[in-house]
């Protein structure tokens, strides 16, 4: 498989979803494997009252030279990494021309006017390069429901600059204290959503 | 050498562990929170006994803080930037006494207010203390600065503001360790008389201060963060302060030798840096994260000097937190967005969790409350606030912690009945207590309902001051225990809850309810260890 890597070894990466579905330990597992491959990291996170079911997203910049804004520029992002369908669509403006959406296709729905599911899912057809998983039932499938996030992360894996070896022993590492059956769910997890995007790309 | 992945909250209480740190004091507040939280959480920290407990309110901490310094060893307290109005006395005298101990005061300012009621800059509390104010622009620098503010704190016997705001505070980067320095002993000043602020003693060290505080503008430990970097370019110059400068290296490149940059990540800071620049330049940027405090000084009344460029004149927007792209929009340089985000999408604010014990003391609030009309519930800051929202919209107040029961007691006076306050277990703790004693001491008509959900919720569930003590501190305070009624908020009891708010609410005398159900956050955190 080709690996999409930018040419000064630079990915930004916008992780969204919905407070409490776990964005930060999509975000913690590549700062790991960042950290292990020696690249500059940045990471904004979003502490506090949003965390309570409102919109959170994460900033994670990695780069083979120091980074200096702490958030992606408008238009700048490589990749918006997305657990839930109608929030991806909510960080645009941020993506590149040649950006990738990769996004879980199930929604969160905490609203009330939450749109036809079908009409977002047309939305973000509409983006040149998207892949849209269904990653609650994969999840499911690999035996772990709660790991819907790595499967994403998995999916997404080819367009973030960093080998999947890495991104694997980050997995390893974060889940490690939670035992080797959670490990091997979430390794399972990870391989089928980036089984799903070869697939696609 | 020792590198770590931190937030910048962690950058700092890493910093002052690793800078000899005895004592941290804080109470929660996005995005100050992390701090304290890393401490408690810190080995280091529970191997020498650092003191890491959470305290009522940001002035205890504030003053338990200057209490640590006052017996010779490094102290440190951290609030968000509403708090350091609740710990202004403290802070504002600390400067008149002077500390023994370092003291380092973390300020974290919330611009955008993404967790806040107002986004008030801390770096005029600096100004306004006369006291030295560092303001680091990334996780490295705010751990570095910490070392120098403990030692600019010591050598001048003043507190030390340290000014962040929340894109700092709640960004992850990778930091490089220093050696760490031991603790310091107790030891009582030296002039028995210092903390002893009587007129006569105050007006000496008022003048004390108030020299220091020029010198302190030629500090080496402030200088050193404060660069001039020339550049060949004639017509611009730029100032920019604390985090802004990132945003400005984004876009230009850390290489850039055209435009000629003042970085200023210290105050005060010496003006003739400043007449630096302006004697290469034609016209000046001003980039920074808050008010436009240096902005305002360049300019001055007149602002009939030099072209000045920043908040002032709309080169960049009057309020709000800066990003990359308003600082290349400011620079005259190109914004590339992307696509537009599609119009179906919804906003998606936060709000009560599924189960959450609020939730339901609000549903027998409102139906308790119907009859008399709307406008009639003050309520204060804390998860609850979520209320003001749809399809709740219960709530008509949420202005300062504590603010629900007193403004009650003033609408009460004149004349609004029934008065509600609702107000949170660790808000009323850390403000409003001292209301209830009002209340009661002129039998003010008001109904207090305490949501107790017996943690500091919002902020991510830290120990609340208040569990286990509730029921004692209102009868101590003098509320009659007929009139202390203490209810379950559960949809079963949800009847039997709204007959007592509603023979509360028609008592003509002070009534607190109780309303004491676990935050459903703690409480699955808890089944899962």
């Amino acid at each position: 498989m080709h690996k999409l890597k930018s040419e000064n070894m630079k990915s930004d990466i916008i992780i969204s979803g919905v407070g409490g579905q776990g964005i930060l330990s999509i975000a913690a597992t590549i700062g790991l494997a960042a950290v292990a491959n020696n690249l500059y990291l940045k990471q904004a996170e979003v502490h506090g009252m949003s965390q309570r079911g409102g919109d959170v997203q994460s900033h994670l910049r990695l780069s083979d030279q120091p980074v200096a804004s702490d958030l992606i520029p408008f238009g700048k992002a490589d990749l918006i990494l997305s657990v839930e369908p109608m929030e991806s669509l909510r960080y645009l403006p941020w993506l590149s021309k040649s950006g990738w959406l990769v996004t879980n296709s199930n929604p969160f729905v905490n609203i009330p006017d939450y749109p036809d599911i079908n009409d977002i899912l047309e939305e973000i057809k509409k983006i040149r390069n998207n892949i849209i998983i269904d990653a609650d039932s994969i999840a499911k499938d690999s035996g772990s429901s709660r790991s819907g996030n790595i499967v994403i992360l998995g999916a997404a894996s080819p367009f973030i600059d960093m080998s999947l070896k890495s991104l694997e022993d980050a997995i390893r590492k974060l889940f490690g204290r939670k035992g080797e059956e959670i490990v091997d769910a979430n390794l399972k997890a990870f391989k089928a959503g980036l089984e799903f995007s070869k697939q696609i790309i | 050498m020792k590198k770590l992945l931190l937030l910048g909250d962690e950058a700092i209480a890493r910093a002052a562990l690793d800078a000899g740190l005895s004592g941290m004091y804080a109470y929660p507040g996005t995005p100050s929170t992390e701090i304290m939280e890393y401490i408690q959480t810190s080995e280091d920290a529970a191997i020498r006994n650092v003191h890491r407990i959470w305290s009522a309110n940001e002035k205890t901490a504030m003053e338990a803080a200057l209490g640590m310094s006052y017996a010779g060893k490094r102290a440190m307290v951290a609030m968000k930037h509403v708090g350091l109005n609740v710990a202004a006395d403290g802070f504002i005298n600390s400067a008149m006494t002077g500390v023994n101990g370092g003291l380092i005061v973390v300020s974290a300012d919330d611009p955008s207010m993404h967790s806040s009621q107002n986004e008030q800059d801390s770096r005029f509390y600096g100004k306004f203390a006369s006291v030295p104010c560092f303001e680091p622009s990334n996780q490295q620098e705010a751990y570095e600065m910490i070392f120098d503010a403990f030692e600019t704190s010591e050598k001048y016997k003043l507190p030390v503001l340290f000014r962040i705001t929340t894109r700092l505070a709640h960004s992850r980067a990778s930091v490089t360790l220093k050696d760490a320095i031991p603790e310091k002993k107790l030891s009582l000043p030296v002039d028995p008389l210092q903390f002893v602020l009587l007129p006569a003693i105050a007006r000496k060290k008022y003048k004390t201060l108030l020299s220091s505080y020029e010198s302190l503008k030629y500090d080496i430990r402030l200088s050193k963060y404060n660069f001039f970097k020339d550049g060949k370019n004639r017509e611009l110059g730029i100032i920019v302060c604390g985090i802004a400068y990132n945003y400005l290296i984004e876009n230009i490149g850390e290489a850039n030798k055209d435009i000629p940059i003042l970085k200023i990540a210290a105050y005060p800071f010496p003006h003739d840096l400043i007449r630096d620049l302006t004697s290469r330049c034609k016209e000046i940027l001003v980039l920074e994260e808050g008010a436009p405090l240096v902005e305002e000084s360049l300019r001055g009344i007149l602002d009939d000097g030099i072209k000045v460029f920043g908040r002032l004149d709309g080169t960049v927007p009057r309020d709000g937190e800066l990003n990359p792209s308003i600082v290349a929009h400011a620079l005259g340089f190109p914004v590339e967005y992307g696509k537009e985000v599609p119009q179906l999408v919804k906003m998606r604010p936060p709000s009560f969790c599924k189960g959450c014990g609020h939730a339901d003391m609000f549903n027998s609030l409102i139906e308790a409350i119907r009859p008399y009309g709307p406008g009639h519930v003050f309520s204060d800051i804390g998860c609850y606030t979520l209320a003001a929202l749809p399809p709740y919209s219960a709530i008509n107040s949420c202005v300062d912690m504590g603010a629900s029961i007193t403004m009650a007691i003033g609408a009460a006076d004149a004349g609004l009945n029934p008065s509600v306050a609702v107000i949170g277990d660790s808000t009323f703790t850390h403000s409003g207590m001292t209301g209830l004693l009002d209340a009661v001491v002129k039998n003010s008509p008001v109904t207090v309902i305490i949501s107790d959900n017996s943690t500091t919720g919002m902020t991510g569930g830290q120990k609340s001051q208040a569990t286990g003590r509730l029921e004692l501190i209102c009868t101590g305070i003098g509320v009659d225990p007929a009139h202390l009624r203490v209810i379950t908020p559960l949809r079963k009891n949800h009847e039997e809850n709204m007959r007592v708010i509603a023979a509360e609410m028609e008592y003509k005398g002070v009534s607190v309810i109780i309303a004491s159900r676990e935050c459903i956050q703690t409480a699955t955190k808890r089944k899962k260890e």
